[in-house]
């Protein structure tokens, strides 16, 4: 080694001019939840499961998602539409239990493609923190989407063309 | 003793403690702040406004987790370990000239607690002291962790103070006097800038070197880096015994580069300081010496962040065989040139 290398204090400058530049670059830190990434539009969050134009509820408790999740995390309780409840549901056996247990959910994706109803779908919101793992289990209530702010799932439906060569 | 010295060194006393105290405990946040912006990061921002309130969020911390003793320890070693480093680091600011003398009252108050005639001797003493908080903690923890810890930050600080002493002597030649008051004095000149770095620059890389390493600062840190030791000499500690030991390490730190600033840099000296006087003199004159320690402190986490680990044995290759040596000659060649300047040889 030269002299000047081995007296260690010119490297030991260049290394810290080198870190005092990144003192005063800017970084690409985001500081969530003031600041929220911009997902892609297929992006795997939290499920809804979606109604029909009509305000019906799509799913009919076949059970395929259930089937096709890796983690178990699907369970559901099928029931018959009655007289009255046609506006409610599409057709003649609905989920009247439909939980899925976030924790084991590793939001893949298969559920969604798995369903021939196009009743599941994945949307771009976070899954919210809980205290309690109980509260983790969601139930129809926090799954299915709401009359006054449908969830937009255009861009996740499958349009039947083909995307690769 | 009259009452009106009493009363101004016990304010001067407690201000400076408070400060101290008020210092070291931001020194935290503002090393987690510089660490981050190195790292291309926010540091902490979410207590607070900026996370100003972070270090008082760090103490409630502290204070809320089980003060706890091992039980194979020994105990009264053991709570001794952080009080001793505490105290020493404390006590070594007693020394320092803050700050020009002030007119105020009809006295003469000075902003140095105790202008005592061996002042940086004082420092060198108490921080060889400061040594035994380390020992002792790392001893009665009755862990070979710590044990390990500790010998290595005793030997690594036996080492460099050597050097440290040696560069110390160079400039208490250059002022031919130790206490710290007159060596600022000395830098004063004719423009406020005859700054002892002008004459001394290796002098002073040995001495900041050596600094690093009585502070256990990175790349010196060995007796308490967590990947080679656990915690090092502070394994067993939890709570406010730890929170006392990291305090007293951040102390230091103030101290070391309070002393930088003053018997290198010119302590309150700057340039323009004859066109003013009374008052305005002291506060500016306080306000650039605490800017440049600062400066110092930011040179120190800088360095910190920037540099790997000394393995031991590199350790004391580097303090036995390098600087000894290196300041020896710097000691060697400013003596002979004081000499000449004196008329030795041509009498």
């Amino acid at each position: 080694m030269t002299w000047a290398e081995q007296i260690y204090l010119p490297a030991v400058l260049n290394g810290m001019f080198i870190t005092l530049k990144h003192v005063f670059r800017k970084n690409n830190t985001l500081k969530y939840p003031e600041e929220q990434r911009v997902f892609a539009p297929v992006y795997r969050g939290m499920h809804v499961l979606k109604r029909d134009e009509q305000g019906r509820e799509n799913c009919t408790a076949c059970g395929l998602c259930a089937v096709a999740c890796p983690a178990e995390a699907i369970t559901m309780v099928a029931a018959e539409r009655k007289k009255g409840e046609e506006h409610l549901y599409r057709e003649e056996k609905y989920a009247a239990t439909y939980e899925i247990n976030m924790l084991r959910c590793i939001f893949c994706g298969l559920c969604e493609e798995a369903c021939p109803k196009e009743a599941i779908f994945l949307t771009d919101t976070i899954v919210p923190t809980e205290f309690e793992r109980d509260e983790f289990i969601y139930g129809k209530s926090r799954l299915v989407e709401s009359l006054e702010y449908p969830v937009d799932i255009t861009k996740r439906q499958h349009t039947g063309k083909r995307t690769q060569k | 003793m009259e009452t009106g010295l009493i009363i101004e060194k016990l304010v001067v006393i407690l201000l400076l403690f408070g400060i101290t105290l008020l210092i070291a405990t931001y020194l935290t946040y503002f090393e987690r702040k510089v660490a981050a912006w190195i790292q291309d990061r926010i540091g902490p921002d979410r207590a607070g406004p900026y996370g100003l309130l972070q270090p008082l969020a760090d103490a409630g911390k502290m204070f809320f987790k089980e003060d706890f003793i091992p039980a194979t320890a020994n105990k009264w070693i053991f709570i001794m370990g952080p009080g001793i480093a505490m105290f020493t680091a404390c006590m070594t600011g007693a020394v320092i000239p803050w700050g020009p003398d002030v007119e105020a009252f009809g006295r003469t108050v000075s902003l140095q607690v105790a202008d005592v005639n061996i002042g940086i001797l004082f420092i060198m003493g108490f921080t060889s002291i400061g040594v035994y908080g380390i020992m002792l903690g790392g001893w009665a923890s009755n862990n070979k962790f710590s044990l390990y810890g500790a010998i290595r930050a005793s030997s690594q600080m036996i080492s460099y103070e050597l050097a440290m002493g040696i560069s110390i002597i160079t400039i208490v030649l250059m002022s031919g006097s130790l206490s710290v008051r007159d060596i600022v004095q000395d830098q004063q000149g004719s423009f406020g800038m005859n700054w002892n770095i002008f004459y001394q620059p290796l002098c002073f890389i040995i001495f900041f070197v050596t600094a690093l390493a009585e502070c256990n600062r990175a790349p010196f840190d060995l007796p308490e880096c967590e990947t080679e030791l656990v915690g090092g000499y502070h394994t067993e500690y939890g709570s406010m015994k730890l929170g006392l030991f990291l305090f007293a390490e951040y102390i230091n730190m103030f101290i070391s580069s309070a002393v930088i600033a003053a018997i290198f840099f010119g302590g309150y000296n700057f340039p323009g300081m004859n066109y003013l006087s009374g008052v305005t003199l002291a506060v500016v004159g306080t306000a650039v010496f605490f800017l440049k320690t600062f400066f110092f402190i930011f040179v120190f986490m800088w360095v910190r962040w920037t540099l790997p680990r000394f393995r031991f044995d590199q350790l004391m290759h580097l303090g036995w065989k390098k600087l000894i040596p290196l300041s020896l000659i710097n000691l060697l060649i400013t003596a002979i040139v004081i000499a000449f300047r004196e008329g030795w040889f041509t009498k």
